[in-house]
């Protein structure tokens, strides 16, 4: 499903060069739950980006169910962006002038997807987090907690194999993060694979898959029995 | 993403910003507006002139005679007979000897008539003149050269102020005249105009001139449908006698109003062109803007790449934005533009011709800025590397 082979990306600054990812490779399983784990600067968040397709790997190749996708071009990788992943993000990243159906309708906008049938979709996902009643309401009128399962709503709206989840509990409180954890949890038990990025040993800790990352190399993979 | 969903999108960004949109729209409002306005007063006084022209006549056509010498020359009663034998083409004739220079007085008041001339009983209809007070000249007065004239209002006014100038004299070249007639205004009474002319019988005024072998003729031709027929007609005639077409000139009044069409035509585009450079101005104005909102915007474009935008989407959105700000302030601007030309019009007196050219060409042009302009800084956004644009702050 998600397979990186040998994934290198250098920042070169003058004469010195930051490696952020160092011989990375990875495969991830569909259906899978995996916590990608490092405290910050480890490279955490650039193997993240370079799965979402949001960058692009000095060298090294990333297959996406089988496809290279550094052959890619800018409107393919959009494509994919579109139909294959759903991005939760720390800072939630709502746009502020539209309110939180239209934030919701969003990836659907981009899919074409026709406006009767986009919104329903995305009152659907809204549904699923408990959040239909606030359909109108702006993202500033919501509290954190909420503009992060209005997030969710968005990555789950077109319903997308894959959700990508960049620190989702970093910006929020321990138990609203518990539930935003819990729904990413049960997201998953219902066949969604799930990458989630976190510095947080507590929350790795609840996750089967732990892979962690220090210097831009992965120091462990380990997989829980049971849980 | 389609183009309704990027017009509803770029509307709903506009309004969210109204003061901003409204000044970004207020260079194209008023270059369009300038457009406009310069464009109609232009067509206004042009028109106004036209119906000047025609009003004295595109049937008109008047005859120079230079001559080459020898004994080849036309005779006044020549040129009746070219009327008596072509009445479908021509209607009637004068000649109009002017005496260039000569002062009109009436004891020490004088005056230097814009036209002064000698001419037949069919000047009056041929020139559209009506009388306000006695009688126009008529053929016994050429026949038996009588010391009589007509008069226009301002020459009426400034010898005999108040008085009634009918049976009054009056001295040119030191020969007195007795006015018989006054000419209705036709130009307010004022100098140099229309109402500042004097008329006499032709044969005075070959008396004065001493024989008469050059001069100019003033044709009526039938209808405005056989002038330029009628004018061959004259210049053929005028070919066979002088073998020359250097020694006589014939126009016509329909070619004058070309010409004016013509030079208030250039004028009226070199207005327009400078009125256009403050659209050009109000171009650079939306770029700078949708720039400036590319910046502030980065984060959201980045965000809404994560979801899926092409760059097509995120460039169509912008430019779609940018041509919605052009074409609304290209409305607003034909809105003010047609209040404008009348507004400006009552002002200064001038009558506006609203020129549905000019308005379709200037909300073109705006359109098209709007694309111009706005192409730059969609592109911009459309290269964006996602990942940059959502780290943007």
């Amino acid at each position: 499903m998600i397979e990186l082979k040998d994934i290198y990306k250098i920042y070169s600054d003058g004469d010195s060069e930051i490696r952020a990812l160092d011989g990375v490779s990875l495969f991830v399983d569909k259906g899978e739950f995996v916590a990608i784990v490092g405290s910050s600067g480890s490279g955490k968040s650039t193997c993240m980006n370079i799965v979402g397709c949001l960058d692009i790997p000095t060298s090294g190749k990333y297959f996406l169910n089988g496809n290279d996708v550094s052959e890619l071009s800018e409107k393919e990788l959009a494509h994919i962006r579109n139909r294959e992943l759903g991005f939760v993000f720390q800072q939630y990243n709502l746009i502020p002038k539209l309110n939180v159906l239209e934030n919701v309708e969003l990836p659907l906008l981009y899919k074409g997807v026709k406006a009767k049938e986009r919104k329903q979709m995305a009152m659907m996902a809204l549904e699923r987090v408990g959040l239909a009643d606030r359909a109108n309401k702006f993202p500033s009128q919501l509290s954190g907690g909420q503009q992060q399962r209005v997030s969710i709503a968005r990555a789950l709206a077109g319903n997308p194999p894959v959700i990508l989840a960049d620190e989702p509990t970093g910006a929020l409180d321990s138990k609203t993060g518990k539930e935003v954890l819990e729904f990413l949890k049960q997201l998953n038990s219902e066949g969604t694979t799930v990458v989630l990025i976190t510095h947080d040993n507590d929350i790795a800790a609840q996750i089967k898959r732990v892979v962690r990352i220090h210097d831009g190399k992965i120091v462990s993979d380990e997989t829980k029995e049971g849980n | 993403m389609n183009l309704k969903q990027a017009f509803s999108l770029a509307l709903k960004s506009l309004s969210g910003s109204k003061m901003r949109a409204i000044l970004t729209m207020l260079g194209i409002i008023i270059g369009v507006a300038a457009v406009i306005i310069i464009v109609s007063l232009v067509n206004g006084v042009t028109s106004d002139l036209v119906a000047q022209f025609e009003k004295m006549g595109s049937t008109t056509i008047n005859v120079s005679i230079m001559g080459r010498g020898g004994n080849r020359s036309v005779s006044i009663d020549d040129m009746q007979d070219l009327v008596n034998d072509n009445p479908k083409l021509l209607k009637a004739m004068s000649p109009s000897i002017t005496l260039n220079g000569a002062t009109t007085k009436n004891g020490s008041l004088n005056v230097n008539p814009a036209t002064l001339a000698g001419v037949n009983e069919y000047y009056a209809d041929i020139k559209g003149h009506e009388i306000l007070y006695g009688r126009g000249l008529q053929y016994a007065d050429s026949e038996y050269r009588l010391r009589n004239c007509v008069i226009g209002t301002y020459v009426a006014n400034e010898l005999f102020g108040s008085k009634n100038a009918i049976g009054q004299s009056l001295k040119i070249n030191g020969i007195t005249f007795d006015v018989v007639g006054v000419i209705d205004e036709t130009a307010d009474s004022k100098e140099a105009s229309a109402d500042d002319i004097v008329l006499i019988p032709y044969t005075m005024a070959q008396k004065i001139t001493s024989g008469f072998s050059r001069g100019t003729y003033i044709f009526n031709a039938a209808s405005k449908e056989v002038s330029s027929e009628a004018q061959s007609l004259i210049e053929d005639y005028l070919f066979k006698v002088f073998a020359s077409e250097n020694a006589y000139r014939v126009s016509n009044m329909s070619e004058m109003i070309d010409t004016i069409n013509e030079m208030t035509g250039t004028m009226s585009l070199m207005l327009a062109c400078i009125a256009g450079v403050s659209l050009l101005v109000g171009g650079i104005g939306i770029m700078n803007i949708m720039l400036v909102s590319v910046t502030e915007r980065t984060r959201e474009i980045g965000i809404r790449k994560s979801l899926g935008a092409t760059p097509w989407d995120i460039m169509s959105q912008f430019v779609v934005e940018a041509i919605t700000v052009s074409c609304l302030g290209g409305l607003i601007g034909i809105a003010l533009g047609i209040i404008g030309s009348y507004g400006v019009g009552a002002i200064m007196d001038m009558k506006a011709v609203i020129s549905f050219v000019s308005i379709f060409i200037s909300f073109t042009v705006s359109a098209l800025i709007g694309i111009a302009f706005g192409y730059f800084p969609a592109k911009k956004a459309a290269r964006l590397n996602p990942i940059d644009a959502l780290r943007y702050d």
